[in-house]
Order: structure tokens, then C-alpha cells, then sequence
């Protein structure tokens, strides 16, 4: 959610059952405002809240003019004091993908693994078993990076993409009409497009190029009946 | 495409060709037509397809028509179908210079009917009808809608039949639907001469199933290939394109395309959104106060006591948890609970929480009828089930009577399905409360049957997402006894006997101390209020999880609160199954289930994980004078309750499901079942053959020769042997 409209737009959301309680919600806008001016983001978004047993953390992101680059995650414990979080490579996944159960909450606190490996000594190969420690805010990263290339969408005709390369925010877009928001094919993720390049040339003709660079919630499985 | 229009005739119109009967048909209804005065009243008709079509041909043929040139015996009627044929056109058209400008511009199509008409005297014919008598047109039209029995719209409706026949003369789908067109031309000639009124019947019926036809809408759509052509058409009147018929399939597929996408325009407002104003209409009823009555009377009766409880109260409590739906949404929430109280006999009411669902949500209340109120539902469920009963033993005897005419009994199987176990009393356990929903505030209510211990112990293995529709099947393995609403009640119930919690103290046992020894096994299963409770502080309540219970009975593996023992037969089946009886005793015992009893605090539940099950917060770090005792269950995720004062309250609101560390693996099927393990009692073996037989009897004969030999010998030995 816009830091602008960040009232408004948990209004709208708030039928799943969360939101935030209003001295959060004050101590966002005034933070995020200063985060902005700080890092001198071009749009800060609220991204949510992660849950964890001893404290919640409060997420927000920054982007930059172009809205498609890679964009930088901040973290709070209390909305207050914002902390940037190192952008999310694969081998963090990788690293990550052996948790399992909720966040503690406390950002320095270290998961422990215990793997097989296999240790070459001289000539002799044999397994120890190894400790590996996981820090939760690697664990925080790899999350959020998954939740966003998974569910992070934008209508069709919000962003479009200028012919040098970047990408703005289009200032005259006023919304999908009614028959158009019920449909999945006008909703993208906001992400890099991994799809796009496999379309055929037909589907390719149909396309604007300005406005349907991104992959579509389509052909998303699984597939579920509107 | 068509064939090239027949030369024209001079003479009487040739019986073989269809086209020249139209034609005839054409000329003597324009003849009987130019007699009759202008009509009286114009009426304005609306666009008729079949009228564009048939005026379309009449174009070309009147096209024709001005080409010739040569005069000859023309009956009356052609005329007056030339002069029919442009004002149908111009009727329903409803554009005043069409008789200038159609001629020029449309050129005789081939595949059309520009049968060979002469019209002797056509100019004065073009000119009646340049002058552009839209009023006879239309009472033309009138005559066609309207059966009357009108000999003019007897021939126009017979006229543009034909005419539509033959622009699809090529398929001639509709020949044989018309039985007037089987009559030769002369006949027709002669019919028409005289003037008489024809059967209208058969004429009406074939235009009437044609149209119906046409009218027929499509399978993938609402639309008809009528609605569709007349579209169509009026696109191409309106536009003008030049060689229409070369750009003809584009624009039909531009007509296409545009019904469905009806353009935007930015200018004016889209009177769309139908479906936004009817929610609107059903959520402003329950904004209207129920009752007739005067302003200050009813206002005294409302501040009483009511089943409703303060929703908004607690929304603004949770609110401060961070948790709940928005306000306007809590306030219809509000309303539409005292809608339900008005419509049903409650005593207590309380909004149990929502439940999320693909396409839709569900809202929960749980309510608890006043006493009586609630037996005459049950009393009908009762009724269809002893009603079934009655029918499956009486279709048990028949069967016992076939089995004893067969002489071959077929072994009976051995396996015996597990017995039900009976579902709670209402108003106890499980089925303490009743539960009803509805999907957005303003839609009725709907009551949510009891849950079964079945149900629950089925929805313990599945995971499924609802649908938001109560109707909806669950197919699951292993498959879920009851659709949807049976689904939701059981996670409903899982849900609050698992997570509905209060302060330590608020409620209590009662004062039934005599009777601790009996119940000691079975556990308490009433508790009441606690007149005397002063609230914890908040900051204890946050610190140890001890000072919260549970005041919700725990659900045993078996589905219900209270065990009961499935293999304790009633008194009927006693009766009947003595002698399987003794076969099963012994075989099973079954444990009895024990689970934690009524007012357990937090602190004694299991662990997932070696993580609490619980969380507690404190609403507000920053002001802890004010803020809110919350507890945020880690087992079912979407459960919270808060606590502050006196006051406390439990809300659900999530997806229904449990949490697992785990993604959810559904249950694999069972084990293959054995087959009939081989032996040589059922090995086939294949016959011995005729030669194998006949080996066989000459190895038996030869060893049976031999044997004979053998003793003679013997016999000889022992003779000679007896002789010495």
C-alpha cells in the first residue's frame, strides 16, 4: 500500500480480519514519511506483517523511479526505527527452504540445522554431521522475496513501460472497469516477466507493448474458477 | 456466388422456377396494394430483420426493375410487390430519402432474387413511391405484425417469407416448411386474382417457425442470429460502406466483437454496476427500523434488553488488537444480526466470526434458541429418518424371501461397517449452540445443521477450501459425509472447542458438589458465570498464559465431547443380533476416551513444534494503562480473543483451517485389498486332449496285457513247479 493512501487502503483491505490498530497505523504514516525522505525512495510501499511468537514484524518497501528495478525491504519491530534488509539471493533460498515453523520474532535469533556432509579428509570420505546456523533475518529475506514473485500484483494499465526501458506509474490510469476487474487477465504480477517470452507470436500481436510487458495471473496454476 | 439473375421474362411468369413465383407472387400483391388509400394511422415499427432482408432483395430486384424496359403483361400483384417491397424497406428504415438512394447504390446481388419482373409503367410506379409514402409503409408493417386478416399482410407476410426463403435459397432449408410453396404459380396467380382471404394458418405458422428459428438464441450466448442480423444491418444502413459485400465478413465480425465489449465512454457514466445496486437495495432494508409504530414508544421498548449483543463494542477491542473488519462493515454485521433476532425465537446472540471462502465469505452467528423453540426442526429430521427405516427393513424381508428360492446361497461377506456412533444431544457438547450464516450482511440467514462425530472426524483428515456456497460437494479422500454446510459446522466446531477461551474465573462450576464422584470420569460439561469476578489486570493476563481457560469442551478423537461406547447396542438390536453377539465379544474393547475437562487454563495445551500454542500481546506498548489483553492462537490461525476488565470476548476470522508446519499431504488410498490366495483347489488346468486320452487307454491296456502275462507265466511256473 501507498504510504499516501495508507489509511484508505487498509479500509479496503481489511475484510480478511487484519489490520492494524490505530496507534500503528499513526506511527506509520509518520515513519514511513521519513523513510522516504531518508533513503529518497520515489514510492513507499507498506508491505505487511509477518507474525512471530514474541514480536510482529512490520515490513515496507522502497522503489526507485523505475518501478520494475529491484527494490530494497525494510524492517520494524515497532513502526518506529526502520532497518534495511540485504536483497535476496538464491542461495538463501536454498539455505532457508529447511526451516519450518513460525518466526520468533527476535531478529538475531539463529535456527539450527543439523546436516550430513560429507567432509573430505586426505583420502578418506565420510559424513559429519553439521550444525548450520540460519539467522532469521536471512529467513526474513528469503520470504518475503518468495511472497512477492508469487502474489504481488498490479492491474493491467497502472504501470507502463517507456520506450527506453524503465517503467512508470501511469498517472492517467483510473481503474479497471467492472467486467474488466472480474477477469484474471487483467491483473500482473509485479515482478521481472519470466512468461512473457513464450507466448507465441499471435498472443504477442495482441499485446501492447507499453502496457502488457509483465506475465498475467492466467495461466497461474492452480486454476480456479472465478 | 448466386446464380446470375434469370432473363427477364415478358411473358407469364414460368412455373419450374421458384424465383419467378416470388415474383409473380411480387407483382400481384404490389397490384392489390396501389388501390388501397393511404392508411390512417402511422405507427412507428420497429426494425424487423426480416423486413431488412427482404427489402434488401426487393432493392435489387426494383434495381432490376428500373432497368427494364420492356413492358408486358404485368398482373397487378407485381406491382404492388415492387411497391410493398420499398415500403417494408422504408417502414423500417425510417429514412425518409431511402427510395433515391437505394437504387443507385445497391447493385443487384447476384446471389438475391432479381427475378425477371417487368413493370410496365414503372416510372409512374417509382415516383408513387418516391414520394416517399412512409405511412402506407408502415401500415404495411402493422399489417404484418398484427394477424389480422388482412389480405395485404396475408401477401406481405407471405411475400417477405419468400423473399427470406430465397436469399437462402441455396440451402433451401425452409422449402419444405412452407406449404404454399409447393402450389404452382398459376394457382398462386389465380388465388391471389380473386382477392380472396388465403388460409392464413399454414403462411403464418411457416413465417412464425422461421422466425422462431431465427430467434433461437445461441449456445455460447443470449444472443440470436435475428438480433445478430438486424444489428448487423443497421450497422451497414448507418455507416454506408462502399462494396459492402466484399467487407461483409469483416463487419460481421466487428458486430460480433462489439456486442461483447461494449465500449467505454469516458464522457458519460457507465449504467453499469448492476450488481453494486442490488446489494446496495438488500443492505438499505436492514437500515429501516422493523415495526410501524411511533417514534418515542418504540425507542423505550428498543433500549431494553435485547439478544444483540455490542458489536460494536468489541469490533473497537479488537480494533486495538490489530484484528476485525472495518467499521461500516461491524455496523452491518450489527444490523444484520438484529435482523436475525427479530426473525427467530433467540435467547442469546453472539457474532461468532467469518469464515473466508474462494468465491465468497461466510458470517457466523451463534445463537442459542430460547427453551422449546428448537424441537420442531428436529422432530421433521427425525421423521424422514425413521421413514427411511421403515423402508429398509421392508426391503430386507423381500430380499430374505428371494434368498430362500435360490438354492445356491451366496456366501454373505464377513465385513461389518463400523458402527455409528450417535451424534450429541442439542444444546449439549458439540451441538451446544446453533450456528447460522450468510454470506454478505443483508442476505438471509441460513440455519447450519448439527454436526455428527462422523463429520468431525472426517474433517480432521481433509483440507479443503470453502467455496462459499453452502450447497457446494466436498470431494475429498476419504470422502466427506455431507456437502459444504456439513464441512463448515464441523470446522466451526473444531474451531471454538479448541480456541474459545475467558479469564480464569469468569466462569465457574456450580454448586453441584454431590455429585463430583459420578461425573469424575465423564467431566462437568456446565459451568456458569461468576457473579463475584473483579478482572485480572491486564498485564498479568498478557504474562502467564495460566490465567486464561478453556470453557469449551475439548472434542475426543471419537468426534464428541462425552464418550459413549459404539459398541453398546440399544435395546432393538439386542433383539435381533443375539447370536452375533457372542461372536463379538470379547474381540473388541474398546478404551474409553478421556479428554482434559472443562475450565483448563492455556498453559496445560500441547505444544506444536516446541512452540506455544498461544500468543499473548499487549494491544499498545505505548500506553499499557489502556491497552488490551490479546491472545492469538498458533494452532488455529485467525482465532483471537482479548480481554480487558470484565469484559472479553473471542472472534474467528481466517480460513478455517488448522495450521501445520507441513504442507497438507491427503490421505493415500488403502492398501490393495488380497486376491483369493492360489492353490490347487482353484488352479486351472487346461483338459487332457482326445490323443492324450487315447495314449493314455493304450498305455492302461498294454499295462493291463502285460499284468495278464505276467500271471500266466506265473501260473505256468507253478504248474510246472507242481508238476515236479
Amino acid at each position: 500500500m501507498d504510504a499516501e493512501s495508507l489509511l484508505l487502503s487498509l479500509e479496503l483491505a481489511s475484510g480478511s480480519g487484519q489490520g492494524l490498530s490505530p496507534d500503528r497505523r499513526a506511527s506509520l504514516l509518520t515513519s514511513l514519511m521519513l523513510v522516504k525522505r531518508d533513503y529518497r525512495y520515489d514510492r513507499v510501499l507498506f508491505w505487511g506483517r509477518i507474525l512471530g511468537l514474541v514480536a510482529d514484524y512490520y515490513i515496507a518497501q522502497g522503489l526507485s523511479e523505475d518501478q520494475l528495478a529491484p527494490r530494497k525491504t525494510l524492517y520494524s519491530l515497532n513502526c518506529m526505527e526502520w532497518s534495511l534488509l540485504p536483497p535476496a539471493t538464491d542461495e538463501m533460498m536454498v539455505q532457508t527452504s529447511v526451516v519450518k515453523g513460525r518466526f520468533t520474532g527476535d531478529p538475531s535469533h539463529e535456527y539450527e540445522h543439523t546436516e550430513l556432509q560429507k567432509v573430505n579428509d586426505g583420502e578418506k570420505v565420510f559424513e559429519e554431521e553439521v550444525v548450520v546456523q540460519i539467522k532469521e533475518e536471512t529467513r526474513l529475506v528469503s520470504i518475503i522475496d518468495q511472497i512477492d514473485k508469487a502474489v504481488s500484483v498490479i492491474p493491467r494499465g497502472a504501470l507502463f513501460k517507456t520506450p527506453f526501458g524503465p517503467v512508470h506509474v501511469n498517472r492517467t490510469f483510473e481503474g479497471l472497469s467492472l467486467s474488466q476487474a472480474k477477469k484474471l487477465s487483467s491483473y500482473f504480477h509485479f515482478r521481472e516477466p519470466v512468461e512473457l517470452k513464450n507466448k507465441t507470436l499471435l498472443e504477442k500481436a495482441d499485446l501492447d507493448p507499453s502496457l502488457d510487458f509483465l506475465d498475467s495471473l492466467e495461466h497461474d496454476i492452480p486454476k480456479v474458477e472465478p | 456466388m448466386g446464380d446470375p439473375p434469370p432473363a427477364p421474362d415478358p411473358s407469364a411468369p414460368q412455373p419450374s422456377s421458384r424465383r419467378s413465383s416470388q415474383v409473380s407472387e411480387q407483382r400481384s400483391q404490389e397490384r392489390a396494394q396501389l388501390p388501397p388509400a393511404v392508411p390512417d394511422g402511422v405507427q412507428q415499427m420497429p426494425l424487423d430483420a426480416q423486413v431488412l432482408r427482404s427489402s434488401q432483395e426487393i432493392l435489387e430486384s426494383q434495381a432490376n426493375l428500373q432497368s427494364w424496359s420492356q413492358g408486358a403483361s404485368l398482373s397487378p400483384y407485381e406491382q404492388l410487390a415492387m411497391f410493398q417491397a420499398e415500403e417494408a424497406q422504408l417502414g423500417g428504415m425510417e429514412y425518409p430519402s431511402l427510395n433515391t438512394g437505394f437504387p443507385s447504390e445497391f447493385l443487384p446481388q447476384p446471389y438475391l432474387d432479381g427475378g425477371g419482373i417487368q413493370v410496365p409503367g414503372n416510372a409512374s410506379l417509382m415516383q408513387q413511391l418516391q414520394h416517399g409514402r412512409g405511412n402506407v409503409f408502415q401500415e404495411l408493417e402493422s399489417a404484418y405484425q398484427e394477424p389480422r386478416p388482412d389480405l395485404l399482410g396475408q401477401f406481405s407476410m407471405y411475400q417477405r417469407e419468400d423473399l427470406q426463403f430465397s436469399a437462402s435459397a441455396q440451402h433451401g432449408p425452409y422449402m419444405s416448411d412452407d406449404p404454399a410453396l409447393q402450389f404452382s404459380p398459376s394457382e398462386l396467380g389465380f388465388m391471389s386474382f380473386s382477392m380472396q382471404v388465403p388460409e392464413p394458418e399454414p403462411r403464418e405458422l411457416a413465417v412464425q417457425n422461421a422466425k422462431a428459428y431465427l430467434l433461437q438464441t445461441s449456445v455460447n450466448c443470449n444472443l440470436s442470429l435475428y438480433e445478430h442480423l438486424v444489428n448487423l444491418l443497421t450497422k451497414i444502413l448507418n455507416q454506408r460502406p462502399e462494396d459492402p459485400l466484399s467487407i461483409l465478413e469483416s463487419l460481421n465480425r466487428t458486430a460480433q466483437w462489439e456486442w461483447f465489449h461494449p465500449k467505454l465512454d469516458t464522457l458519460r457514466d457507465d449504467p453499469e454496476m448492476q450488481l453494486t445496486y442490488e446489494m446496495a437495495e438488500r443492505q438499505k432494508a436492514l437500515f429501516v427500523r422493523g415495526g410501524s409504530g411511533e417514534g418515542e414508544q418504540d425507542m423505550e421498548e428498543e433500549v431494553t434488553e435485547t439478544a444483540v449483543p455490542n458489536i460494536m463494542e468489541t469490533a473497537f477491542y479488537f480494533e486495538q488488537a490489530g484484528v476485525g473488519l472495518s467499521s461500516d462493515e461491524s455496523f452491518r454485521i450489527f444490523v444484520a444480526l438484529k435482523q436475525l433476532v427479530e426473525q427467530q425465537p433467540i435467547r442469546t446472540c453472539r457474532f461468532w466470526g467469518k469464515i473466508l471462502g474462494l468465491s465468497g465469505s461466510y458470517l457466523v452467528a451463534e445463537v442459542e434458541f430460547r427453551e422449546g423453540e428448537e424441537e420442531v426442526e428436529e422432530e421433521e429430521v427425525e421423521e424422514l429418518t425413521e421413514g427411511g427405516e421403515a423402508t429398509e427393513a421392508h426391503g430386507e424381508e423381500e430380499g430374505e424371501e428371494d434368498e430362500e428360492k435360490v438354492t445356491d446361497v451366496i456366501p454373505k461377506p464377513t465385513w461389518k461397517p463400523p458402527p455409528v456412533i450417535p451424534k450429541e444431544e442439542s444444546r449439549s457438547g458439540t451441538n451446544k449452540f446453533l450456528y447460522f450464516v450468510c454470506n454478505e450482511p443483508g442476505r438471509p440467514w441460513t440455519r447450519l445443521p448439527h454436526v455428527t462425530p462422523a463429520q468431525i472426524v472426517h474433517a480432521r483428515k481433509i483440507k479443503k477450501f470453502f467455496t462459499g456456497r453452502l450447497d457446494a460437494p466436498v470431494i475429498s479422500y476419504p470422502p466427506f459425509p455431507g456437502n459444504e454446510a456439513n464441512y463448515l459446522r464441523a470446522q466451526i466446531a473444531r474451531i471454538s472447542a479448541a480456541t474459545h477461551i475467558s479469564p480464569l474465573g469468569f466462569y465457574q462450576f456450580g454448586e453441584e458438589e454431590g455429585d463430583e464422584e459420578e461425573e469424575g470420569r465423564a467431566g462437568r460439561d456446565t459451568y456458569e458465570e461468576n457473579a463475584d469476578f473483579e478482572g485480572i489486570p491486564v498485564l498479568e493476563l498478557v504474562d502467564s498464559l495460566a490465567n486464561w481457560v478453556h470453557h469449551r469442551q475439548h472434542i475426543l478423537p471419537q468426534g464428541r465431547c462425552t464418550w459413549v461406547n459404539p459398541l453398546q447396542k440399544t435395546e432393538e438390536e439386542e433383539e435381533l443380533g443375539e447370536e452375533e453377539e457372542k461372536a463379538d465379544e470379547g474381540v473388541e474393547e474398546v478404551e474409553q476416551e478421556i479428554g482434559p475437562p472443562l475450565l483448563t487454563p492455556l498453559s496445560e495445551d500441547a505444544e506444536i513444534l516446541h512452540t506455544s500454542p498461544w500468543t499473548t500481546r499487549l494491544s499498545c506498548s505505548l500506553c499499557p494503562q489502556y491497552s488490551v489483553a490479546v491472545v492469538r492462537s498458533n494452532l488455529w490461525p485467525g482465532a483471537y480473543a482479548y480481554a480487558i476488565g470484565k469484559k472479553f470476548e473471542n472472534i474467528y476470522i481466517g480460513w478455517g483451517h488448522k495450521y501445520s508446519p507441513e504442507n497438507f499431504n491427503p490421505s493415500l488410498p488403502g492398501p490393495i485389498q488380497h486376491e483369493y490366495p492360489s492353490g490347487p483347489e482353484i488352479m486351472e488346468m487346461s483338459d487332457p486332449t482326445v490323443e492324450e486320452e487315447q495314449a493314455l487307454k493304450a498305455a492302461q491296456e498294454h499295462a493291463l496285457a502285460t499284468a495278464e502275462e505276467e500271471e500266466e507265466e506265473e501260473d505256468e511256473d507253478e504248474d510246472e513247479d507242481a508238476d515236479d
